[in-house]
């Protein structure tokens, strides 16, 4: 077991592109930390750095106190789970499982011992003599996973080990290896695109975005007080509703959120974490609203606390349902916080509701707005203090 | 419901041909392409047949029958000409020198063209797309051309009349390791990654691992290779000087020479000759196939 550090780590491919930049992260001896961010955000870059499988061009690695810059994959007593599971093809699963035993030069007993040990935690044993080819997915996942546990190496390494398998499969597995991962207690670096996963099998995460990190968190963190507009639209799903605003003080003393040509009064209490809002009134900012902050309005509301929309589309799931409404102001995505100019902008709104057999589509709608959720950013994307 | 359609679609054609028909026309493409099919087997097949007739009648009938439809229907069988093959030479030491240089030629063949496939296709090393190149470019030069220069090489070194002189020069070869490259640069990183990662060698991770994987292209590579040097001649007639180390194409062309003159004889040292070839193929059909399927889509 160990903790392993990247100290100022970079990495550019040969062909000049510059797949990390400046990562700086440390992880605690023991701790499952999840590495979760789109496609090509470099993921699984950092990850093949940590095995030994890509050079580092600058900054130090560290597993334990060793730095394993130089080391060979075999130095550095990691084990990888592929998303393939790579598993040798023409070797039957014990042989599989033996394979790395053979290379750290265990006597035959030791590593029948070990074999046992390790088909056991997984629920193996009645599949030793098989082939690969011979299993279904969710049992080459396992197989893939014993080749891991067997060495009892200092590290577990998954880049993305759950994304072949079927939903049902993916959400089991999941849960197995969380629980394996908190029996075991072997520090743990789980590369996934899906943030469902991060969710819920971090003991930290640390969200990627174009070679950076965006953010390293506890999974509540992350979703509570994002740290940008990009971990904002990326966690979370339905992703969080992102629009351009202001925030204005009446002559009353009201604090007055635009939504285009609507607004929503904002109760001082409701935000006072954001202490240093007073310098953004009356300035353009962001603000996110979570699908979750809206209901269906009361007949008689207040003035000022719901948005008046009209119902493009809805999903209904048995007990909520997901709403697409028509947004009186342009939407902002996440990507595009991103720095990827995009003329997508929709001006979809999206709301998590109770079941509701009264809501139809094509219809006007009003959605109260529990402004304790009220997300705010500056205009360059970043989290208000 | 037919004959509506039809009415409706009086200017197409196709449509409206009744289903009988179109499917008489199929069953007569059919038939042309396998009697087709079984001429051309057929064309290939008969000198073979031939040999083997041939081989099994007395040598007088041989001749005169040859340009008969008699030489493709056995006579009386009998097996002379095979005795007379191995009372008039060493057949047995001519056999041996084919297949043991033939063997030694795959099976080295087979370890350094597969290494050499894997650095080309894995290992980072200074110059090696050059090199590739060449080695490329050296499969369109025909051994003929460098014939000459060899044999005063091979001289050179005193290796005239020796089994080195005919394996060494034959062992590393173009198209093999270009066969072995294609084949390694297709296969997924992530098995040799994961073996590394469990701490396997990068000499071990290519015998465990991809060797295993890789046997559809071994096996391909070690028939065309023998394929090849089964029916050597050139080279061997310039480097052989008696029978102690000379293989068959060249002694059948010296035992057609060899008087008396008998084509029985001939037919029989021949057939002895490609038995192998059959056999191989036969036995590796399969693996055959599959190597070159697998090569040709993949790559
Ligand atoms: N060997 C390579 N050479 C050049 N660029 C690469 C190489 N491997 C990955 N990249 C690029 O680096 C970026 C990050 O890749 P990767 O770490 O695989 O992303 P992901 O987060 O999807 O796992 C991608 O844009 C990818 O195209
Ligand atoms: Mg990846």
């Amino acid at each position: 077991m160990a903790s392993v550090s990247f100290q100022d780590v970079y990495k550019v491919y040969p062909n000049g592109y510059s797949a990390i930049k400046k990562l700086c992260l440390d992880i605690q001896d023991g701790e499952f930390l999840v590495f979760v961010g789109p496609s090509g955000c470099g993921k699984s870059t950092a990850l093949r750095m940590l095995a030994g499988l890509e050079d580092i061009s600058a900054g130090k690695l560290l597993i334990g106190d060793r730095v394993v810059n130089d080391q060979t994959p075999q130095e550095r007593n990691i084990a990888m789970v592929f998303q393939n599971y790579a598993l040798y093809p023409h070797m039957t699963v014990r042989q599989n499982l033996e394979f790395p035993l053979r290379m750290i030069k265990l006597s035959p007993k030791q590593r029948q011992a070990r074999i046992a040990e390790a088909a056991e935690k997984l629920g193996l044993a009645q599949l030793l003599d098989r082939k690969p080819k011979q299993l279904s997915g969710g049992q080459r996942q396992r197989v893939a996973m014993g080749r891991a546990i067997v060495r009892d190496p200092a590290v577990f390494l998954m880049d993305e080990p759950l994304s072949n398998l079927d939903a049902k499969m993916r959400s089991q597995i999941r849960t197995e290896i969380a629980e394996l991962q908190d029996r075991m207690g072997t520090t743990t670096v789980y590369v996934t695109h899906d943030q469902v996963e991060a969710m819920t099998m971090g003991d930290r995460v640390a969200v990627m975005r174009g070679g950076e990190l965006q953010q390293l968190a506890t999974p509540q963190d992350l979703y509570d007080s994002p740290a940008n507009v990009f971990v904002a639209g990326f966690i979370g799903s339905p992703a969080m509703n992102i629009f351009p605003t202001q925030l204005r003080k009446t002559a009353l003393g009201l604090l007055m959120l635009d939504v285009g040509d609507q607004r929503l009064a904002i109760d001082p209490a409701a935000i006072s974490r954001y202490s240093t809002l007073a310098n953004y009134l009356d300035q353009p900012l962001l603000a996110g609203l979570r699908p979750e902050a809206f209901s269906v309005a009361d007949a008689n509301p207040p003035p000022d606390s719901c948005l008046q929309v009209e119902v493009k589309a809805l999903e209904a799931l048995g007990h909520e349902m997901i709403i697409y409404a028509q947004a009186p102001v342009g939407m902002i995505q996440a990507e595009e916080a991103a720095g990827a100019e995009s003329d997508l902008n929709t001006s979809t709104l999206v709301a998590r509701l109770a079941a509701n057999r009264n809501i139809h589509a094509h219809t006007p709608l009003a959605l109260a707005v529990d402004v304790s959720k009220l997300y705010l950013f500056t205009t360059d994307y970043q989290a208000i203090g | 419901m037919q004959d509506s359609n039809i009415q409706l679609n009086r200017t197409d054609h196709s449509q409206s041909e009744p289903v009988i028909i179109r499917q008489r026309r199929k069953w007569l493409g059919a038939i042309a392409s396998y009697l087709l099919l079984t001429v051309l087997a057929l064309l290939f097949v008969a000198p073979i047949v031939f040999m083997i007739i041939g081989s099994l009648k007395p040598d007088s009938l041989v001749l005169t029958e040859a340009g008969t439809f008699k030489a493709f229907l056995p006579g009386q069988i009998s097996f002379q000409n095979y005795r007379d093959v191995f009372e008039r030479v060493d057949f047995a030491r001519f056999f041996f020198n084919s297949l043991f240089i033939t063997s030694m030629i795959v099976l080295a063949g087979l370890l350094v063209n597969s290494l050499a496939g894997y650095a080309f296709a894995r290992l980072r090393w200074r110059g090696r797309s050059g090199v590739l190149l060449l080695v490329i470019a050296l499969m369109i030069i025909p051994f003929e051309a460098i014939a000459v220069p060899l044999f005063f090489q091979v001289t050179l070194l005193g290796w005239r009349n020796t089994y080195i002189a005919q394996i060494l020069p034959f062992v590393a070869n173009a198209f093999s390791i270009y066969l072995f490259y294609t084949f390694f640069i297709d296969l997924p990183k992530e098995l040799e990654e994961a073996a590394r990662v469990d701490g396997a060698s990068t000499l071990r991770t290519f015998f465990e691992i991809i060797v295993p994987v890789a046997k559809p292209v071994f096996a391909t590579v070690a028939i065309l290779t023998f394929l090849t040097q089964w029916g050597s001649f050139l080279w061997p007639l310039m480097v052989t000087l008696d029978e102690q180390v000379r293989p068959l194409p060249v002694a059948i062309s010296s035992f057609q020479t060899l008087p008396p003159i008998q084509w029985g004889d001939i037919m029989s040292f021949g057939v002895m000759m490609v038995a192998p070839i059959l056999i191989v193929f036969l036995l590796f059909q399969k693996w055959f196939v599959e190597g070159v399927a697998s090569t040709g889509t993949k790559g």
